[in-house]
């Protein structure tokens, strides 16, 4: 295996050496990772990208020693820990060198205020008080978190949990830091923040990352190196080598591929300097298709029946305003996502729309007219449909197929039904797998398929991109503008501007429980930095907002050279 | 003791309790109304002058709810089944024959107003009990005193602690999934719908708990320097040993007739053999911790009054049974015997002895609910 790293810089040492590593789960046929060769130097951000099951957490689990000390199986090979190997050290003993942040920052919180946290990892390794109390002050200020120093845990938002998560290892001065999605549950601005503070540990304290993350685009641009993990087998090397080939890509390598730009870029800054020519190809095209085959917009609605009103809908917790009155209307066909940062009411508004959720004040109607609060839950369910953040809460029996005949039952639908629906968005779902053994896209087809029964006008759906890979994100487009096409209205809420660019019609960004923008996709996203798409960033101020895009329209028009 | 204006912190939880067993024990040997009146204002006023701004803080009022329920229930009990003594008649319910068999208990009948006021204090009795343990709870936080136990008891201490923040997180999940279940046109009650819950928060639940302990192994919990098997034996059979001795010891106590002198014995001697096999416990487990609570003055002189109180209170009821466990006959006003008032007053002096509570929200002022949701980017 190529390591042009280590060829351009020998004297760097390893911080994790992986020699020939093969790891088995206990009722696995086959390995999760086979034959692994991996050295990871000091000081590097090394970004781990691969689809879901690919064996990403596996690989980051290894380096502490997590698997398989934690979580059983067998492990052939080597791995080295600056020195340490987990074969004879468990993850407690390589504590103080290895600091781990896992994927929900809010289930490895162990105390309850910021402080108390912050000294947790230090106080099990028995550090002097004085240099407890010195590090703690540290660690506010480089993370920005003083001001939050005795505040609850559980009142924090988001952003600030997973920093003080991140914050919380790295008081006891790790030399390698491990982070599990540290940015998929996260708005822009928060994810830009929590990656602001990682690379400032690599350049100022030399900290050595390994980052797994799903939303490449996020990061790439920050890494050192790219390991490239899919079907148990790991490619590390230069991140531009390695997206060259990578299974999962931002769109900007993406573009980059269809242009054929060689290196290819992997900023946003990169790309624009090359993207000249592409532009002036470019220029005077608009994108054939609106995004999702039809051009619905604010602007130019036709005149016909909304599928969803409202108008006026507040929510209040207690003092807390969750939705500020809030008028709303959607059309048949149309795919609107809901945008906006963590806590600003997008949950609460979806849950009111439904019907299920608290409402203190304003109307909602179906296109009937009627009021799905009032109905029951069952005629509820089939005007409006809603797939919940954790769309697992829906499901409890113990087969995916008792589960779809179970809908089909609920829903008095034709028997056969769920299963169809299923078969279509997530092909190849074993029917006697358990729910829970499914993956995070598996899941979420299944949730859809058991809510889609009811063949329900409006579907809304909470964050439905969480922890999907690229591949799962492009059939759930697929899935949502099928849905469309058959006239049913669709509202999403998302942080992943890519995947709206690609689907929605129109976007609606909420903050303090008010609706601060709404209007036809091209024109919202494009119009702030935070929610602009890459390829828009590249090619402005060319209307364009997805290679998809680009694509077709390079297909039909010759290549001018 | 300190010299002009004493800073604000928060007091030694052990403190807080020692004062709160205190009250507790000198409620516990009385009955007399006023007494126990001026106990739970003595509570109430320490609580009002020194209890902080967190969740905890503000439970005082359940207990006294709580305390409110016990002494309704107590009356009400007495009234349905209790046994009624005095002259004064207040009214007479209808009473409900019962068989031979069942002789001695009285079902309805003529309630008389002295049993009644003897029942009602009885049950004020247990409800100032139970105020005064609120009142610890409220006044100090209960995570912070089971961070201060010795070093051999901390996985204990862990494990409580991860149990009494996993409930809210159980609560949160129940109200999740019963949300959730409605979406799916489920609206099904009773016993059909528990496992429809039930499933999804036990699978809730037992994720996180994996995580949580993921999380804490990676942190480095549970790191032990190696201990010779001798040094851990030695610590079996200390803890034994003291077990055996506390036990034999209490029930000495306990049984009526015979000396005291050798039960008191045995049970110091246990408690020592505790003390020790805790210590060599403790030296596996090599930990530090972050800003301990100190143990200063203001401790002393709080667990101090609550000590008091409970002494004036035991020696109050040697002297003279009469004031301290009144009974309503034949009726008449209750005194306030002098001692026992000094003992309570004394009680009440921790409202001054402990410092001020810190108050974090006054230092860092928290944002405004509504402003709080959309917090996040901003920072």
């Amino acid at each position: 295996m190529s390591q042009p790293t280590a060829a351009v810089t020998p004297a760097v040492p390893a911080a994790v050496v992986l020699r020939d590593v093969t790891v088995t789960y206990a009722d696995a046929t086959e390995p999760a990772l086979s034959r692994v060769d991996l050295e990871v130097f000091e000081g590097e951000l090394c970004l781990v990208v691969g689809p879901t099951g690919s064996g990403k957490s596996t690989l980051l689990g290894l380096v502490n020693g997590l698997v398989p000390h934690f979580t059983g199986g067998t492990l052939a090979g080597r791995v080295e820990v600056l020195g340490r190997d987990t074969r004879d050290h468990r993850p407690r003993d390589l504590a103080d060198l290895v600091g781990v942040v896992g994927q929900d920052p809010v289930a490895g919180f162990v105390t309850d205020t910021v402080e108390e946290e912050l000294a947790y990892g230090m106080e099990q390794l028995a550090l002097p008080p004085d240099v407890m109390r010195r590090r703690v002050e540290e660690t506010l200020d480089l993370l920005s978190l003083a001001e939050l120093r005795h505040r609850p845990l559980q009142d924090l938002s988001g952003g600030q949990q997973q920093r003080v998560a991140i914050g919380s290892v790295l008081t006891t001065h790790p030399r390698v830091l491990v982070l599990d999605e540290p940015t998929s549950a996260l708005d822009p601005t928060a994810a830009e923040e929590v990656l602001a503070a990682v690379t400032r540990l690599v350049h100022d304290l030399g900290v050595t990352v390994l980052l797994a993350e799903h939303r490449v685009e996020r990061v790439l641009q920050y890494a050192d190196r790219v390991v490239h993990v899919q079907d148990g087998v790991v490619v590390a090397g230069d991140p531009a080598q390695v997206m060259a080939s990578s299974s999962v890509a931002p769109p900007v390598v993406e573009l980059g591929r269809l242009a054929a730009w060689s290196p290819l870029p992997l900023s946003i800054r990169d790309a624009r300097r090359r993207a000249a020519p592409l532009r002036a190809r470019l220029a005077g095209r608009r994108p054939a298709e609106p995004v999702g085959g039809r051009a619905v917009g604010a602007g130019d609605r036709p005149a016909q029946v909304p599928s969803l009103r409202a108008r006026g809908v507040v929510v209040r917790y207690g003092e807390v305003v969750a939705v500020a009155g809030v008028d709303l209307e959607l059309q048949p066909g149309e795919i609107t996502a809901l945008m906006g940062r963590n806590g600003a009411g997008k949950s609460s508004l979806m849950w009111a729309l439904q019907g299920s959720g608290p409402r203190q004040g304003g109307q909602v109607s179906d296109a009937d007219g009627r009021d799905p609060a009032d109905l029951s839950a069952e005629r509820a369910r089939a005007s409006v449909g809603l797939v919940p953040q954790q769309a697992g809460d829906l499901l409890y029996l113990d087969t995916v197929d008792a589960e779809c005949r179970r809908s089909d039952d609920e829903s008095r639908a034709p028997a056969g039904t769920c299963a169809g629906l299923l078969a279509r968005f997530a092909p190849g779902v074993t029917p006697a797998t358990h729910p829970r053994d499914l993956s995070e896209g598996q899941r979420l087809a299944l949730v859809l398929a058991v809510q889609l029964t009811a063949d329900p006008a409006v579907l809304l759906l909470d964050e439905p991109t969480r922890g999907l890979d690229y591949g799962a994100k492009h059939r759930l487009r697929d899935t949502l503008r099928e849905l469309a096409d058959r006239g049913r209205t669709v509202l999403l809420s998302t942080h992943d501007v890519e995947f709206v660019a690609g689907v929605a019609h129109r976007v609606l960004v909420m903050a303090d429980g008010e609706i601060v923008a709404d209007g036809p996709t091209s024109r919202v996203v494009v119009g702030s930095p935070a929610f602009a798409p890459q390829v828009a960033k590249v090619l402005a101020p060319e209307p364009w907002l997805t290679v998809e895009q680009v694509r077709a329209a390079l297909a039909d028009a010759p290549a001018a050279s | 003791m300190t010299h002009g204006p004493r800073l604000p912190r928060a007091l030694h939880p052990g403190a807080w309790w020692v004062w709160a067993l205190g009250l507790a024990v000198a409620a516990s040997r009385t009955t007399n109304p006023l007494l126990l009146a001026l106990l739970l204002a003595a509570t109430a006023f320490v609580v009002a002058a020194r209890r902080d701004s967190s969740p905890w803080g503000r439970s005082y009022r359940m207990y006294l709810l709580l305390g409110a329920v016990v002494v309704g229930v107590r009356v009400v009990l007495h009234v349905l089944v209790g046994f009624g003594y005095g002259g004064h008649v207040l009214l007479r319910l209808p009473q409900v024959p019962l068989p031979a068999w069942a002789a001695g208990i009285q079902l309805g009948g003529p309630l008389h107003l002295e049993s009644l006021l003897d029942a009602a204090f009885e049950g004020l009795r247990l409800a100032t009990l139970i105020v005064c343990l609120g009142a610890a709870n409220s006044l100090a936080n209960p995570k912070r005193l089971l961070r201060s136990v010795p070093g051999a008891l901390h996985e204990i201490g862990v494990t409580l602690v991860v149990s009494v923040s996993v409930l809210p997180q159980l609560a949160e999940s129940v109200r999740r999934v019963r949300r959730a279940r409605r979406l799916r046109g489920d609206t099904s009650r009773g016993l059909r719908a528990v496992p429809r819950v039930a499933l999804p928060v036990l699978q809730d639940a037992l994720d996180r708990s994996i995580q949580l302990a993921a999380a804490m192994d990676s942190r480095g919990y549970g790191r032990a320097v190696p201990v010779r098997s001798a040094t851990r034996r030695l610590t079996g059979v200390l803890l034994l040993a003291s077990l055996v001795l506390l036990c034999v010891g209490g029930y000495g106590l306990l049984m009526t007739g015979g000396g005291l002198a050798a039960p008191v014995a045995l049970v110091l001697a246990g408690g020592a053999l505790a003390a020790g096999g805790l210590a060599l416990g403790g030296r596996q487990w090599v930990r530090s911790r972050y800003r301990p609570d100190a143990w200063r003055a203001a401790e002393w002189l709080t667990a101090g009054c609550g000590l008091a109180c409970a002494v004036a209170l035991l020696v109050a009821g040697a002297v003279d049974d009469g004031s301290l466990m009144t009974s309503m006959q034949p009726l008449h006003v209750p005194a306030l015997p002098p001692l026992a008032t000094v003992g309570v007053l004394v009680a009440a002096l921790a409202a001054v002895t402990a410092p001020p509570p810190v108050d974090h929200r006054r230092r860092h002022p928290a944002p405004a609910p509504a402003e709080r949701l959309a917090l996040g980017a901003a920072r």
